[in-house]
This record gives structure tokens, sequence and C-alpha cells, in this order.
């Protein structure tokens, strides 16, 4: 009974996927009817057409795919360790590390922005990103340790690391030229601006590799979501597995960030849609949550492209407005 | 505790003269005292004293008004929320005000001082709204957590609207500038705007603090002694929505202050809200001061943002306060 109902939320989800999926190839400065885009994927279409399908909109597109996969699945594992359901990776300091390190990167002045990123450009970035990703978890982690790690003392840590970070960035900001400036508020804010083939060889094997690897584990991950004390009784070493997924979900988050910049409240919304929807067991939840955050993202993006056409808004803007009034709701709702 | 309360306002009221008198006689053009003291007892026309009339003096008592009221909003929103970490930038509350004032910049029609604080009030008034309805909802909501990742999310989305509104309007840069907090556009307008409104609520507010001595004791030991802790909550909440809505107006988004005067105030004398509250006032008052100093002179020319020295010494506190919480 469960399972059927499982799998047909799953299967309206991924028709869900496909028709955002298809508007969002229809849409934008050059629209497209749907018998256009089906020609030129199967191979039929002009040479405008099959620039602005290929090069263009599809692997943005799957970007948004693979980000969003990597940030919902990064939140699910989030609130699933600290027991909280607003836990976020953009809210305790994992997203503001990777654009501390970015913003450190392009105000030193060893990017080339506006033109072709060449292949070690997009190679660097995301090591920078995770890198700083990394060492904020770290500082998060040594900040909140006091025999052992408290999932509610983490959080607390870091939202004050946030803040910290927030600060410097600002800072650094103040001193930018304005088009180093605008470079970063775009990518602070989160966009999906100038994704080409080469951010997804990068991101989709790892972030692939990384879900995989949380999805065979995730007994632990609902054990763990039971309190440490039953954890703890049912044999689960606590502190060594969260430790484990921390630093699954943080990398998770780092990789989306370093090709999207930071997207806000999508690892917050994927996955408590998907809890509502099939219940907290992580192995059909997380999934579902990827899927979820996905076809938010995708929307979002399509309208970041078309509403201010041809200005372009950031897409994590987007995405917050779209999120906050259902965080918003999340918060006045009694239990 | 009494003699420590007399020394802590004498020392305090010591180092805010001094403080006061070395803002105006530091700055790209350092004022010699005796010009100083002539520019204000009896103003004449040379440079100096237009220096000290229309730029020093103004931003001086800016800073001073502002950097109190922020103490004072971030004490109160402790007191009854009894929740160390509460503080109105801390919960989103400020950078309501943030948004409202960028899109205020940013609109060709509404564009003037006077429409600054207007739409700050606004905005303040929105986001204040939204945090008293969330912790007022149940009594769960009231956990250090909650409320943090509420405001947390709340700040974010406020921020995130402001820079579509100053992308949109090609004005990103300044915002940042709102964002980091500063005083440079401090004037006489904003001191008057901050005496009036700022000045009439925090009165206000100081006559409530014997109320919010009682509501930090609990709710129970409140209605117990015959106030009802919703109103208290409800008045203290309004006061501090103006307060809020004229300093950020008028100096950016300052943050922290809040945080971490009230919690050494309270430290070093306990926890009366009656004398906590205008001590905070005062040191908030002294730390502004200095640090809009130290932002002028540090890397001159240049200004920096005062919020970036009020988070060095607000983050640490923060973490400190979020370890040493039990639950």
């Amino acid at each position: 009974m469960n399972i059927q109902k499982n799998k047909v939320i799953g299967i309206v989800c991924i028709i869900l996927l496909l028709g955002t999926v298809m508007l969002s190839l229809m849409l934008g400065s050059y629209s497209m009817a749907p018998e256009e885009v089906i020609q030129t994927i199967l191979g039929n279409g002009n040479k405008l057409q099959n620039f602005t399908i290929f090069q263009v909109r599809l692997p943005r597109i799957t970007l948004a795919i693979i980000v969003a996969s990597a940030l919902g699945v990064s939140g699910g594992i989030l609130q699933a360790i600290t027991r909280n359901p607003l836990a976020e990776p953009g809210m305790i300091g994992i997203n503001a590390g990777a654009a501390l390190f970015v913003v450190l990167w392009i105000s030193s002045g060893t990017t080339a922005y506006y033109s072709a990123l060449s292949l070690s450009t997009i190679i660097l970035m995301p090591v920078v990103a995770i890198t700083g990703s990394l060492l904020s978890v770290l500082v998060i982690c040594l900040l909140a340790y006091k025999k052992g790690i408290r999932p509610v003392r983490f959080l607390l840590t870091g939202v004050g690391v946030n803040a910290g970070i927030t600060a410097i960035i600002s800072f650094y900001q103040l001193n930018m030229s304005k088009g180093d400036y605008n470079q970063v508020l775009t990518w602070t804010n989160g966009s999906l601006w100038g994704s080409s083939w080469n951010y997804i060889l990068l991101t989709f094997p790892l972030i692939t590799i990384l879900i995989l690897l949380v999805l065979t584990r995730s007994k632990t991950l609902d054990v763990l979501g039971l309190g440490d004390e039953l954890a703890f009784g049912l044999g689960v070493p606590v502190q060594k597995e969260m430790l484990f997924f921390l630093v699954c979900s943080a990398l998770l988050s780092a990789l989306a960030t370093s090709v999207a910049g930071n997207i806000a409240f999508l690892g917050l919304l994927g996955p408590q849609i998907a809890k509502r929807m099939v219940g907290p067991v992580h192995r059909t939840m997380l999934p579902l949550a990827a899927g979820i955050s996905a076809i938010i993202l995708i929307l979002a993006d399509t309208a970041a492209r078309n509403l201010f056409s041809p200005l372009e808004i950031p897409v994590g803007i987007v995405v917050s407005i779209l999120g906050v009034p259902y965080f918003i709701y999340l918060m006045l709702k009694g239990k | 505790m009494k003699i420590r309360i007399r020394i802590l306002t004498a020392v305090g009221v010591l180092l805010l003269f001094i403080g006061m008198i070395a803002s105006i006689h530091i700055g790209a053009k350092n004022i010699p005292f005796n010009e100083v003291y002539h520019a204000i007892v009896q103003p004449d026309d040379s440079i100096n004293a237009q220096l000290v009339r229309d730029i020093r003096l103004p931003r001086m008592l800016c800073a001073v008004l502002t950097g109190g009221m922020l103490a004072l909003t971030g004490t109160m929103m402790q007191g009854v929320m009894r929740n160390p970490i509460a503080e109105p930038s801390v919960l989103g509350v400020t950078q309501g005000a943030s948004l409202a004032v960028a899109i205020s910049a940013v609109s060709p029609i509404i564009r003037s001082v006077y429409s600054n604080f207007f739409m700050a009030l606004i905005g303040a008034f929105i986001s204040g709204i939204l945090i008293l309805l969330f912790t007022m909802q149940r009594a769960s909501n009231q956990s250090i957590s909650r409320i943090l990742l509420a405001g947390t999310a709340m700040s974010t989305f406020f921020l995130s609207l402001a820079s579509v509104v100053a992308l949109l309007g090609n004005r990103s840069q300044e915002l940042a500038f709102w964002i980091a907090g500063g005083l440079r556009q401090a004037g006489w307008i904003q001191v008057f705007f901050l005496l009036i409104i700022g000045g009439f609520f925090s009165i206000a507010a100081l006559l409530l603090s014997g109320k919010i001595n009682l509501i930090s004791l609990g709710d129970e030991a409140a209605t117990g002694l015959g106030i009802s802790p919703e109103k208290i909550k409800l008045y203290t909440i309004l006061y501090l929505i103006p307060i809020c809505g004229v300093c950020v107006a008028t100096a950016g988004n300052i943050g922290f202050i809040g945080l971490f005067i009230p919690h050494i105030i309270r430290k070093l004398i306990g926890n009366d809200y009656r004398k906590l509250m205008p001590l905070s006032f005062l040191y908030g008052s002294i730390i502004l001061v200095f640090a809009d100093i130290a932002a002028r002179i540090i890397s001159a020319p240049y200004e920096l943002p005062v919020g970036l020295f009020t988070a060095c010494i607000g983050v640490p506190v923060f973490l400190l306060l979020v370890r040493k919480e039990k639950k």
C-alpha cells in the first residue's frame, strides 16, 4: 500500500520534472514552440535552435538538476542529524564559507570575468569553494565541541559563524571594483549564469557518488534522527556517523555552491515537502527531496531569466522569494 | 552592587564625554580642542566652525543616539523573550528596515530623507510583527534555536530581496554600504528624527523597565503579580520597532550592539532591568562613538563600515553565549 503510494508519487514527480524541463527549454529571449524543441532534440533543428538548446539551455537545466539534488539531499541530512526541521546548509555557515573563499579569490584578481572561462578556472573554482566550506565546517565543529558535538549547539554556532563570515564578505565587497562587485553579488545570491557542460562534467560524478553513498547508509540516518541515546542504544557510533554525514552534507552543498553560488532555502524546501509526502524514511525521502528541489530550481531559474528580461536576476533570490512564505508558514504553524 | 553601579555610571559618563570630544576632534582634518570649544560656544563662520557645526557634531550625536538605542532595544528584547541571544539585528528586524530603505533609495518617486525614515519604520514594523507572531504562537518557539533560525531566515530573505531591488535599480554597491552600516549620512535631520521618535519611545521603554523585570522572571511569576505578560511583550516590541526603524534609517544595519553590551553589563550589575537598560544605553553610545572614530581613521581617507567593528566584538560574544547554553 505504502510502496504503491510512493511509486505513484515518484512517477508524478518525474512527470512534473520533465514538464518543467520542457517549459524551461521553451521559454527565454528566443522562445520556441514545444514541437520545435522536440524536433531539435531529435536532431532536426536549424543552427539557431541547436545552439539555443544544446549550448545554452540544456547545460543550464542539467546543472540546475544536479545542484538542486545536491542541496536537497544536503538539507535533508542536516535536518536529520540536527533533528531540527529548519536547518539548512545556507543558514549555518557552510555555503557562507564557500562564498567567502570564492570572494577572496575573485578579489585577489585571478579570474577573468565576462570572458570565456578557461578550464583551469572551472576546476579551481570548485576546489576553492570546497576548501572554504570544509574549513567553515571545521571551525563550526571546533567552536561547538564540548564533550562531543550536540546538534543544537552545532546549529547555533553555525548561525553565529554565518553572521561573522557574512560581515567579512560585505567588508570585502565594499573594496571591490564595480565589475568584481556585481560578479560577487550575483554569486553570493546564487545564479546559474554561464553554465556550461564543463561544470557538469566536473560536478555530476562527484555529486552522484556522494548521494549514492548517503543513500546506501540511509538506515543509519533514520536511526540518528531518533535521538542520540536511542541511536547509541541501537549500536550506532553516534559521533562518528554524525561526522560522516556532516562531511557528506558539507561536500554536497560545497559542490553545489561552487558552480551555482549561494542558493538559500532550497535545502529547506525540498526535504520538507518530500517528508510531508512520503514520511521520514530517508531511503525514499532523499531522492524525492532531490527531485522536488530540482523542480523548484528549474522553475525559479526560468522565472529569473524571463521575469525582468533582458536583465537576469540571481536565481537564489527567486528561490528565497518562493521559499520564505513557506518557511514563515512552517514557523507559525502549530504542531 | 550599588557602588558598582555608581562606578560604572561615572566611568561610562567620563568615557562618553572623552569619546564625544574625540569624535569632533579627529577626522580628515584634526580640529584643535580650543577651536572645538569655540565652535560650540560661540560659532562663527570659519571653516573649522562650519565643519564642527555641520558635519562633526551631528555625526557624533547620531553615533551616541543610535548606539545607545540599539543597545537598549537588545536589552528589551532579551528581557521579554528571556533569551540571551535575542537582538533586533539577529532576528531580522533591522534587515526588514534595510530592505525598505533600499526600496526607497531606488524608487524615483519617494526618494528623500523623510521617505527613508518612513520606509524604515514600515520595514521594521513588518519584520517586528512577524517575529512577535512567531514567538507568541507557542511556548516552544521561544527556544533559542528556533528563534535564531527563524531570525536568520528572515534576514536572509530581506537582504536578498534588497539585493534584487538594488540590482534592478543598478545601485547594488550603495546597498552594500547600507547593509554594512555607517554614519556617513548623519546630519541634523537625522539627529532630529532620532531625538523625536527614538527619544520618545526610548523613554516609554525605560518606564516599562520595572515590568520587564517581572517578565524576565517568568510568565507565571508575572501573572501571579497581576500583570499580563502578553501585553507587556506586545508593548515592548511595539516600542522597539520605531526605535530600530530610526536607527536603521540613520546608520544602516549595525548589528550585535544590542547583543554584547547588555550581556557584559548584566555580568557586572545583575539582572535588574531598571538599571540594566539605562546603563546599556550609555555603553552602547560609548562603543558606537569609538567604533565610528576607528572606522574613520583606520584606513583614512577611506571609511570602513562601522558594522564590521561591532560584528568583530559581537560574533565572539555570540559564540560564547551559544557554547554556554545548556539546551
